[in-house]
């Protein structure tokens, strides 16, 4: 008799823990067959309030840690999702990627994180400066996290896009709440699970999975959301975020891309769209 | 009158940290362990100030002050018992020909927020309980607010009602926001009269930490320096393992010295330090890893 | 300070023996030369002795590289050139990851090892010069595959073949220094430690054959000057590396003068550490200690020359004397050291003929009174009162724990002085207050400038001198120029 598999159950991220849904409900996600694979939490926008809190909670002591530390954590993440490399080929698979492509885009996950490693102690190098000012005044400008960020992930390639947003965000400082792919949701908890053991404090990255529609609006017009990112075409998706964002001035960040496997879905520019500058002056004469 | 405010030295908090964090790279082993640990228990200061305290709670707790642990030989006894002014004639009662001090907290202990007839009148009748030592909270608010003459001539107010008492001057240290600050304190206690100048109540957070101690510390270098009088250091809450007791004392040893490594000038103020100290002791004897199990709890 | 001073606040307790356990640290009796991917012997066959300098015993044999091996080992560094500096960076970049990786895992052996064959106290080599080699590693590995933003405007190249020649004060970290960023940049490098302290370096080798690295990239040979000097002269060398005594550094820049080599020289100091009267003067004579016994006083970038203004030089004096009564000078794998053996009989003697000249000039000296151990090279922490800049101590680089000290009146003054020097490599500033920080750091001609703390280091931070102190800088996004080249 062959041996039965335990199957897992798919739940939120939030806090460093795996909570379910404080509303219950949930969506299936089935197989091309029509047989189901998993049923997924369907966050509510309680979940979503519940995981702003715990992310400003996070978000200074996070914004602390060093840049040093900041990298070797996100290179962290990196072996650890290459330790669990046939994991994630095979569920993205089951989410109805060729084995190619699969393949291609976990191992472009993992160095997508090692890139942005490199990155957490030299993009403050690019952006800062010491300005020349005109009065007897040592003056300089650097770069400081914008804070919490809300994070509307890509729809296709789930993991890719979903790494492709959190990295620059985390390693600059921010605390985040991304809302996965919502047809394609199974990678994104199984990369939470590679977070949670990878020493990244709870509550610094925090993945709902469940309907745009419905959270969109709660996402955008949150007051303690510093910044909303959204990856996507949807043009009333655009205009509505936009819209409801000037309720507390959110910095808005627009993606339209949907292939997160080009050179240029990397830079430091990525890091630098959710941090502010900060100019300082102090007198030099004695 | 104070007047030397002014010329206070600054302190670097990195600078300090860094000079704490070197304090803590030092390895005591062997013999110089043993000796250090039992040094430590026979300098604290037994504490139970809870408001649920009992007379049988603090009969128990002295009971515990006299016998840490008499399956282990040559153990010094603690320095004291600190408890409220309430507690302080059956504790007299039960630490009878020990040998042990009775310490009292006074001054509407912990947050001084009392006129100064009450603050009298409670320290007082500490006093006339049998309190060997009174530890009084000093009026953070008035410091804050810049009041310093204020201050001080509460600190000479109850050093006057200790009598024949010995005073120690709670600093409360978590509320004085800056190592400056502490500095300042300090100055204004032991000019005002202070035989000891103490961290904290051991009732808000933080407690006493390495940093705020090497502060005071200097403190009273300088002060003997000025004076010719040695005043005793208590930190007090948050030292509940040998390992942090015994980076105070190196700190103690290599700021203060051999006239400081007594009971007479440093005191612990804790409570479940002392178990743990026994542990280690019991380890350094036996070779084995302790269970708390074996220690009691009083 | 009078003698009832300094027994008040004598420490009573002393602290037995905490020595760093060495039973899980392999050396080998005898090693070859690391080139073109394994350890092969020397050719013509030598070796020479590595030895402790706190017994003056021998720990290892190393191999003798003469100029056959130099060039074995430059034609190894050659052919590997081409396929490291066209894999692209982020695979490079892999490399050195793993390299950092590798160190953390093994760093109290690596520790262990440094203090044995150096000298310096085992907390030291621990908590700073291990953890910085990795880190340095860490840092410059992010950078191989980002290179196009590091000049703008710039498409940076590799420059070849890195011939990199490091010192004997902080061998781990002085290869990491130099390995890191050739590596990162695509660079092939032959690199040779010094001749007192070459394990570390050996060991860093096992670290890069684990690594997978190509082989070829890396190639460590050991050797004293004359492997040095053929390194420095070897027609296939792009660029030269050079960490050390401003004495050979000039020698370097003439060696290569006419050639096509880059150069880079990060020579000796003699660095003012300067106390303001409105200083945190308690940790102002933390700094001085730090910046002073520190590695007892082996450091290029020492603060050597204390200027302390004259309102506040008896108080400071004072407090750096009562200080230095609790520095325990001993063996390098005790714990509780704080200041190790000086690295060689050779130095040592440098040290104690500067001492000698100090007091013939009339300087004013101070040693506490602290035991020193028998075997082995050792000198108790040293202060000169009352000198000036006319004294040969005060102007010539010691590298040993002596400090000298002048008084200052004003700012003016103490800038013109602390600049009156051909060295330019460190300074220190203590000042409470920010303006003076800003303008002190503004006067000062010195590469590195700290304020209200000294010998400070880190991987994302440039390092290096003004004038004869030498050129080029290690550390940060500055670190990078020095190996590339712009088309």
């Amino acid at each position: 008799m062959t041996r039965l598999s335990i199957n897992k159950t798919y739940k939120l991220y939030i806090g460093g823990k795996f909570p379910r849904t404080e509303s219950g409900r949930y969506y299936a996600i089935n197989n091309k067959k029509g047989d189901l694979i998993a049923n997924m939490c369907l966050a509510s926008r309680k979940d979503f309030r519940n995981a702003v809190v715990i992310a400003r909670k996070a978000q200074s002591s996070w914004a602390g840690v060093s840049a040093l530390n900041k990298g070797q954590i996100l290179y962290r993440i990196a072996e650890m999702l290459e330790g669990r490399k046939e994991q994630f080929i095979a569920e993205l698979i089951l989410q109805g990627e060729t084995k190619s492509n699969a393949q291609k885009e976990v191992e472009a996950s993992i160095d997508r994180l090692v890139y942005y490693a490199g990155w957490s102690d030299k993009y403050q190098q690019l952006f800062s400066s010491v300005n020349p000012v005109s009065s007897p005044h040592f003056n300089f400008s650097n770069v400081e996290p914008a804070g919490v960020t809300a994070i509307i992930a890509p729809e296709e390639q789930s993991l890719l896009g979903l790494v492709s947003q959190i990295a620059p965000a985390i390693v600059g400082g921010n605390t985040v709440i991304a809302l996965a792919s919502e047809n394609k949701p199974l990678t994104s908890i199984s990369f939470a699970e590679v977070l949670n053991s990878s020493d990244v404090p709870g509550g610094v990255v925090n993945i709902l999975t469940g309907n745009k529609n419905e959270l969109i609006e709660h996402m955008a017009s949150h007051m303690d959301v510093n910044s909303i990112i959204y990856c996507g075409k949807n043009k009333d998706e655009m205009k509505l975020i936009s819209d409801l964002a000037s309720l507390n001035v959110k910095r808005t960040v627009f993606y339209k891309k949907t292939d997160w496997s080009t050179d240029n879905s990397q830079s430091p520019y990525f890091i630098e769209k959710l941090q502010e500058v900060k100019t300082t002056w102090h007198p030099v004469k004695v | 009158m104070i007047t030397n405010l002014k010329n206070l030295p600054t302190y670097d908090t990195v600078g300090v940290n860094e000079r704490v964090a070197r304090f803590c790279t030092r390895s005591i082993k062997k013999s110089s362990k043993t000796e250090g640990l039992k040094l430590a228990l026979s300098m604290i200061d037994l504490t139970t100030l809870e408001g649920k305290d009992t007379k049988g709670k603090v009969q128990q707790l002295c009971y515990k002050a006299m016998h840490p642990h008499d399956t282990l030989k040559n153990i010094p006894t603690v320095a004291a018992i600190c408890v409220y002014p309430t507690y302080v004639g059956v504790a007299k009662k039960s630490l009878k020909g020990s040998g042990i001090q009775v310490a009292s907290v006074a001054t509407a202990f912990p947050s001084g927020q009392a006129n100064i007839e009450a603050k009298i009148s409670d320290t007082k009748f500490a006093v006339d309980q049998g309190a060997d030592e009174i530890d009084m909270v000093i009026s953070r608010g008035k410091f804050l607010a810049g009041e310093y003459q204020f201050v001080f001539d509460e600190i000479a107010t109850i050093k006057e009602a200790c009598g024949k008492a010995h005073l120690k001057v709670i600093l409360e240290t978590g509320e004085l926001d800056t190592l400056d600050n502490v500095r300042k304190a300090s100055e204004i206690a032991m000019y005002a009269g202070a035989d000891f100048i103490k961290t904290s109540t051991g009732k808000i957070q933080p407690a006493a930490t390495l940093p705020v101690t090497y502060v005071m510390f200097d403190a009273i270098k300088d002060y003997y320096l000025k004076t010719g009088r040695m005043i005793g250091m208590k930190p007090a809450g948050g030292i509940s393992t040998s390992k942090i007791a015994l980076q105070y004392l190196v700190m103690l040893n290599e700021m203060l010295g051999e006239k400081w490594m007594n009971k007479n000038y440093f005191r612990f103020g804790a409570s479940s330090l002392a178990n743990d100290i026994l542990m280690q002791l019991a380890k350094a004897e036996t070779g084995n890893y302790q269970s708390p199990n074996y220690f009691s709890k009083d | 300070m009078t003698k009832k001073d300094k027994n008040i606040f004598k420490a009573s307790w002393s602290y037995d023996e905490a020595p760093e356990s060495t039973d899980h640290v392999q050396i080998k009796k005898q090693y070859d030369l690391y080139i073109d991917g394994k350890f092969t012997k020397p050719i013509k066959g030598k070796y020479f002795a590595s030895y402790s300098p706190s017994d003056n015993k021998e720990i290892a044999k190393v191999a003798e590289a003469t100029q056959e091996d130099v060039d074995k080992a430059v034609k190894a560094a050659n052919r590997a050139f081409k396929s490291w500096s066209e894999l692209p960076g982020k695979e490079r970049g892999k490399y050195i990851f793993r390299i950092a990786r590798l160190i953390q895992e093994r760093a109290r052996e690596f520790s262990v090892i440094e203090s044995l064959d150096g000298g310096k106290p085992i907390r030291e080599s621990r908590d700073i010069d291990i953890p910085l080699a990795a880190n340095h590693f860490f840092y410059y590995a992010g950078w191989a595959d980002k290179l196009e933003y590091a000049f703008p405007n710039r498409k940076p190249k590799p420059v070849g073949v890195a011939g990199q020649i490091i010192p004997w004060n902080f061998p781990l970290l002085m290869a990491a220094w130099k390995l890191a960023p050739a590596l990162a940049t695509g660079n092939t490098v032959v690199l040779k430690p010094a001749e007192t302290t070459p394990l570390t370096a050996l060991k860093l080798a096992e670290i890069i054959h684990e690594s997978g690295i190509p082989k070829g990239v890396v190639n460590i040979i050991t050797g004293a000057g004359e492997t040095g000097a053929a390194i420095v002269n070897h027609p296939n060398v792009d660029k030269i590396a050079f960490t050390g005594s401003t004495g050979v550094g000039k020698y370097i820049q003439k060696a290569t003068a006419g050639t096509n080599k880059k150069l880079t020289l990060e020579l000796g100091g003699k660095g003012a550490n300067i106390i303001f009267e409105d200083a945190a003067i308690d940790q102002a004579v933390e700094g001085i200690v730090n910046a002073i016994f520190f590695n007892q006083g082996h450091v290029c970038c020492a603060g050597s020359r204390l200027f302390v203004q004259e309102s506040v030089a008896d108080v400071v004096i004072e407090k750096l004397k009562r200080r230095m009564e609790t520095l325990i000078v001993g063996n390098p794998l005790d714990k509780n050291t704080d200041i190790g053996a000086i690295n060689s009989k050779k130095q040592l003697q440098t040290i104690e003929s500067y001492i000698k000249i100090g007091l013939n000039e009339g300087g004013e000296i101070y040693q506490p009174d602290c035991k020193l151990p028998k075997n082995g090279n050792w000198c108790a922490p040293t202060l000169f009162i009352n000198v000036s800049q006319s004294h040969r101590i005060v102007q010539e680089e010691i590298f040993g724990p002596v400090l000298a000290i002048q008084t200052f009146r004003t700012i003016d003054e103490v800038v013109e002085k602390a600049n009156n020097t051909p060295f330019g490599l460190s300074a220190g500033v203590w000042t409470e207050k920010g303006s003076k920080i800003f303008h002190m750091t503004q006067k000062l001609n010195a590469g590195v400038v700290w304020a209200n703390t000294f010998n400070k280091f880190d991987a994302t931070s440039p390092f290096g001198g003004y004038k004869e102190s030498g050129f080029g800088r290690e550390g940060g996004l500055h670190g990078l120029k020095p190996y590339v080249k712009f088309e």
